[in-house]
């Protein structure tokens, strides 16, 4: 019977179809993977509700529950975005944009019902895996986060099938691969050849995340009671012609002037005098040493140098101290050349300098005063004032421990130069510049790193946390401020860390040449070079390409001087052209077909067609039986046995049993024969 | 909408029919960034606008990645659609108001498979395919008998989105084929009174259904009383039983007999007297005011009757 009904149809928007489960399964694995590495970063009740969002979805895929009314949808919005704003003060910055952006993510999973709404998941994953490379930009992170985006591509594939079935899990991984590698040509032309934009285009919030840095802004002396062995590389250097001997490798941070006994810091940000430059250019001697820094991001405005620079990176000025300041926040790896001199006399500082260099409080520390005193006393000019002092550490049982005790008195100067007499450069350092000023002679305490190991696999000097100093300038009337590290004077058998001990002698400690190790620990030492060495080309190549770079890149191409208008059009036409090798490469790259059945039946085809039985392509396999058979019909026999084995293998579940027969059959098939 | 519009501003409508065959090629496939592909591009200049502020190496790697993929994709769903060829069969009559079945095949000629052709009427759900290597397949579209007589299948649209979703190709179908539809069968069983019967020959084998003489294979109008069900239960095919003693009960349908009402409800009642005169086994006539149709009996003529009700008053 013919049912009569009335049918009217609902406009039909492709948008609004239903993505395919499977595709909506791998999207939450996938999305998984994006928001891991911001899980670890935000606040902990962040990360516990969008991983039970993410887990209350897959859930709901299984169980087909039903999604929540949009009433519950707002309150969970807004709640969240209160709290966020609880904890963060602000959505202003990072750390709150992403975590705003990562709950957004995890909210919308929500209400995700369509194919569209799915997409914008993919989408908004793409945006968060970029927030991530704000944060981190090593080599391991770029790796996992590119995996990620094929997850994602992945994910989109899938999404776009309606009639996804888990047969085609590994077209999908091909397909998606296939397209990243046919992208990945077009990808380094843009990076390669879109103009690089110096300067940010806008101002960008100030972050307050803290970065581990073996330097800060002030000391505490003897609270610290064991320094933190931090192998982070602080920066890298890459000298034109041979490196300095390690003992004079002060790279030159910040300078500490105000003390109140204990504590050690920089000008206040009150002295109005804070951002002078030097009233005398200095005199250098001896060969200049020039060289490029690569400088990991610290969050801070310091960019070093080794002493002393001559002339000044474009990335930073020159304070009265002879320290650089960077004019932004240093958030990004840099990289800049600079020439120092290792010998030289400055000239005669600002007179407030002098002052600020002979700040001492009258009350604590009194036994070191009083030993000052009796120096001066002795009628010692500051030469034989400062020789006397570094004879101090030299001669009586001082210890170079990087597990120092507290020096818990109020007179923490004392308690170390007379009792405890164990420390680490910041102890001896600021007691020496303490004895210095009480003995009248200006004097300051200078901050930064000292020696480095050279990777002779990259042939460059990596620089580590590990290696921050610190160490003592004084004002002798005839020299200018002059270096001295008492630190340097602890002979070596008063040191208690071989690593240590290194530092101050005139060979660069160098991983790879080290004689004594055996063949595993060499073995190790080659992988960490290699490592760190892998990891300075990603950061001059890779994270290191701006405007200049590109520069350089094209002028080494033999283009000069292109404007932003050449180098767009060129960028146009290798797009083009590349476009076009993809689509030939798509057209004509005939992907033979690996299933033997058709190549069988192609070959059966292709004998056929010798006789002239052409096959076309809108022919079934039946219709061409047929007609085959009525050409040839002392064959048919064979024909139509052929076109069985064939419909049975290809469109009928058993697959095995007639293939080998299927073969063979159509190998011994002969149309030409009578 | 924005598709329809775009695509009358830019590609005015000039095709004639096409014939029974349809190759998709370069001059068929239009392709088009979709909803989506417009939405991930506003994401992706965000992306860029990021990179260049914070002057991020690996935020611009991955921006151009993906602009770059999506670059690709365009290639990737254009192929899709490419070297595929459509062929449309008969499409078997209907009545008006039920659902027409065009049946077509769409054929890939290529050695690698294409996933998620879609093909409909504009606007309408599609139907979704999946083509391997050297794959055939047929399937139904099916649209609304809305008009008697014939109905042309008008334009269809195949179209697909693969793999990525963010472009859309697309090539237009215009199929020389139509579609008969019937007229609907009216609501009213009733038959004309019984007086009409054209039982001259004898009325003595009223009863004679009851000799049995044989069965053959069902076809479409027998009767649902003459149908084997006990051998059907038994799992064997669609029987009916012959009955050697069957008279010929002869009626002719007429135009006249028909309530003096509308053309198509005229028209509905008659299809409807057609229809259960043919169920019921009856050999019948049809009168049209310009058509007259001898008695006959079998579904050769049950379907020249249905056609001569489908085309009255329209042209063939």
């Amino acid at each position: 019977m013919i049912t009569h009904k009335q049918v009217e149809l609902a406009p039909y928007r492709e948008e609004q179809s239903q993505p395919p489960l499977n595709g909506i399964i791998w999207l939450l694995g996938a999305l998984l993977l994006v928001i891991i590495p911001h899980l670890f970063r935000l606040p902990i009740w962040i990360s516990i509700s969008c991983l039970a969002v993410l887990g209350w979805r897959v859930l709901a895929e299984y169980h087909h529950w039903p999604l929540p009314s949009s009433l519950i949808k707002l309150a969970i919005t807004l709640g969240m975005i209160v709290a966020t704003y609880l904890q963060f003060f602000t959505f202003n910055g990072l750390l709150p944009g992403s975590a705003l952006l990562t709950m957004m993510l995890c909210l919308k999973l929500l209400e995700m019902h369509c194919i569209r709404d799915a997409m914008i998941m993919v989408f908004l994953g793409y945006f968060l895996v970029t927030t991530s490379f704000l944060f981190d930009q090593s080599v391991l992170s770029g790796l996992y986060l590119f995996t990620v985006v094929f997850t994602l591509t992945t994910a989109l594939i899938i999404l776009n099938h309606p009639l996804a079935t888990k047969d085609h899990q590994r077209h999908y991984l091909s397909l998606a691969s296939s397209l990243l590698l046919q992208a990945i040509p077009l990808m380094m032309v843009l990076f390669i050849l879109f103009p690089r934009i110096p300067g940010p285009l806008w101002t960008l919030p100030n972050d307050q995340t803290s970065a581990k840095t073996g330097l800060s802004d002030s000391m505490r002396l003897g609270e610290i009671t064991q320094l933190a062995e931090s192998h982070d590389v602080a920066f890298r250097v890459k000298f034109d012609a041979a490196p300095p001997p390690a003992n004079q490798l002060y790279w030159r941070g910040p300078v500490l002037w105000q003390t109140d006994g204990r504590n050690w810091q920089d000008l206040s940000a009150e002295f109005p005098l804070r951002d002078l430059a030097p009233k005398y250019k200095p005199q250098f001697f001896g060969e200049p040493v020039n060289y490029t820094i690569t400088l990991q991001p610290h969050k801070q405005l310091w960019v070093f140098a080794l002493d002393l620079p001559a002339n000044i990176p474009d990335i930073a000025t020159q304070h009265f101290d002879y320290q650089l300041i960077a004019e932004n926040q240093v958030d990004d790896v840099i990289r800049y050349t600079a020439t120092s001199y290792l010998q030289y006399t400055t000239g005669e500082p600002w007179p407030f300098a002098l002052s600020a260099a002979l700040q001492l409080p009258a009350q604590p520390n009194p036994r070191t005063k009083e030993l000052a005193q009796q120096w001066l006393r002795q009628g010692l000019t500051p030469n034989q004032i400062v020789n006397q002092a570094l004879d101090l550490f030299h001669e009586q049982p001082f210890y170079y421990s990087r597990t120092p005790p507290i020096l818990a008195s109020d007179d923490p100067v004392d308690e170390f130069l007379f009792t405890t007499q164990r420390g680490f450069c910041e102890h001896y350092a600021a007691s020496f510049v303490t004895l210095m000023r009480a003995a009248s002679i200006p004097a300051r305490i200078v901050t930064g790193y000292q020696g480095g190991e050279f990777n002779s696999m990259g042939n460059y000097l990596i620089v580590r946390q590990s290696n921050a100093h610190a160490w003592a300038e004084v004002w002798l009337d005839s020299r200018g401020w002059v270096r001295v590290d008492p630190t340097a004077v602890i002979p070596t058998e008063r040191i208690e860390t071989t690593l240590d001990s290194q530092r101050f002698q005139t060979t660069l400690s160098d991983a790879l040449n080290a004689q004594q190790s055996d063949w595993i620990t060499q073995r190790i030492y080659w992988l960490r070079s290699g490592w760190d060495a892998a990891n300075y080309q990603w950061n001059q190549w890779i994270l290191g390409y701006d405007a200049n770079k590109q520069q350089q890149f094209l002028r080494n191409l033999g283009l000069y001087n292109l404007s932003i208008k050449q180098l767009l059009m060129m960028l146009l036409l290798s797009m083009a052209a590349i476009i076009i090798g993809v689509m030939c490469y798509l057209l004509f790259h005939s992907t033979k077909s690996k299933d033997p059945v058709i190549a069988g039946y192609q070959l059966f085809c292709k004998k056929l067609a010798k006789v002239g039985i052409e096959h076309q392509s809108w022919q079934g396999p039946y219709t061409f039986c047929e007609l085959a058979c009525k050409k040839l019909p002392h064959l048919s026999q064979q024909i139509t046995t052929i076109t069985q084995c064939y419909i049975a293998l290809r469109y009928q579940s058993d697959r095995s049993r007639h293939k080998e027969l299927f073969l063979r059959l159509v190998n011994q098939f002969d149309p030409r024969q009578f | 909408m924005l598709y329809k519009q775009l695509e009358t501003a830019f590609f005015p409508r000039k095709h004639p029919l096409d014939a029974d065959t349809i190759t998709l090629n370069q001059k068929r496939i239009y392709i088009l960034p979709s909803r989506s592909g417009l939405i991930l591009a506003v994401v992706l200049f965000a992306m860029l606008l990021g990179a260049i502020n914070y002057n991020n190496s690996l935020a611009y790697a991955l921006t151009f990645l993906l602009i770059s993929v999506t670059t690709v994709s365009i290639l990737h769903t254009w192929r899709n659609l490419y070297k595929l060829q459509i062929n449309i069969g008969e499409c078997p009559p209907v009545h008006k108001g039920t659902m027409i079945q065009v049946p077509i095949a769409v054929n890939n000629p290529d050695t690698y498979q294409h996933l998620a052709i879609k093909l409909a009427w504009p606007g309408q759900e599609p139907t979704h395919i999946d083509l391997k290597p050297k794959e055939q397949h047929w399937v139904q579209l099916t649209t609304p008998a809305i008009q008697r007589g014939y109905q042309t299948i008008g334009k269809l649209v195949i179209y697909s989105r693969y793999p990525l979703g963010l472009f859309q190709a697309w090539g237009n179908l215009y199929f020389d084929a139509r579609c008969l539809v019937y007229p609907t069968p009216s609501e009213n069983k009733q038959l004309p009174p019984v007086n009409s019967y054209n039982n001259a020959d004898s009325g003595e084998n009223k009863e004679g259904s009851d000799d049995f003489t044989g069965q053959r294979k069902y076809q479409n109008g027998d009767s649902m009383r003459h149908v084997n069900w006990k051998a059907l239960a038994k799992g064997h095919r669609l029987l009916t039983k012959q009955f050697g003693g069957e008279s010929p009960n002869e009626l002719v349908l007429s135009w006249h007999q028909t309530d003096k009402t509308e053309v198509e409800k005229r028209l509905s009642q008659l299809t409807r007297w057609i229809l259960e005169a043919h169920q019921i086994g009856l050999h019948f006539g049809l009168e049209l005011p310009h058509l007259q149709l001898p008695v006959d009996h079998g579904d050769p003529h049950l379907h020249r009757c249905l056609k001569a009700l489908a085309l009255y008053g329209k042209q063939a």
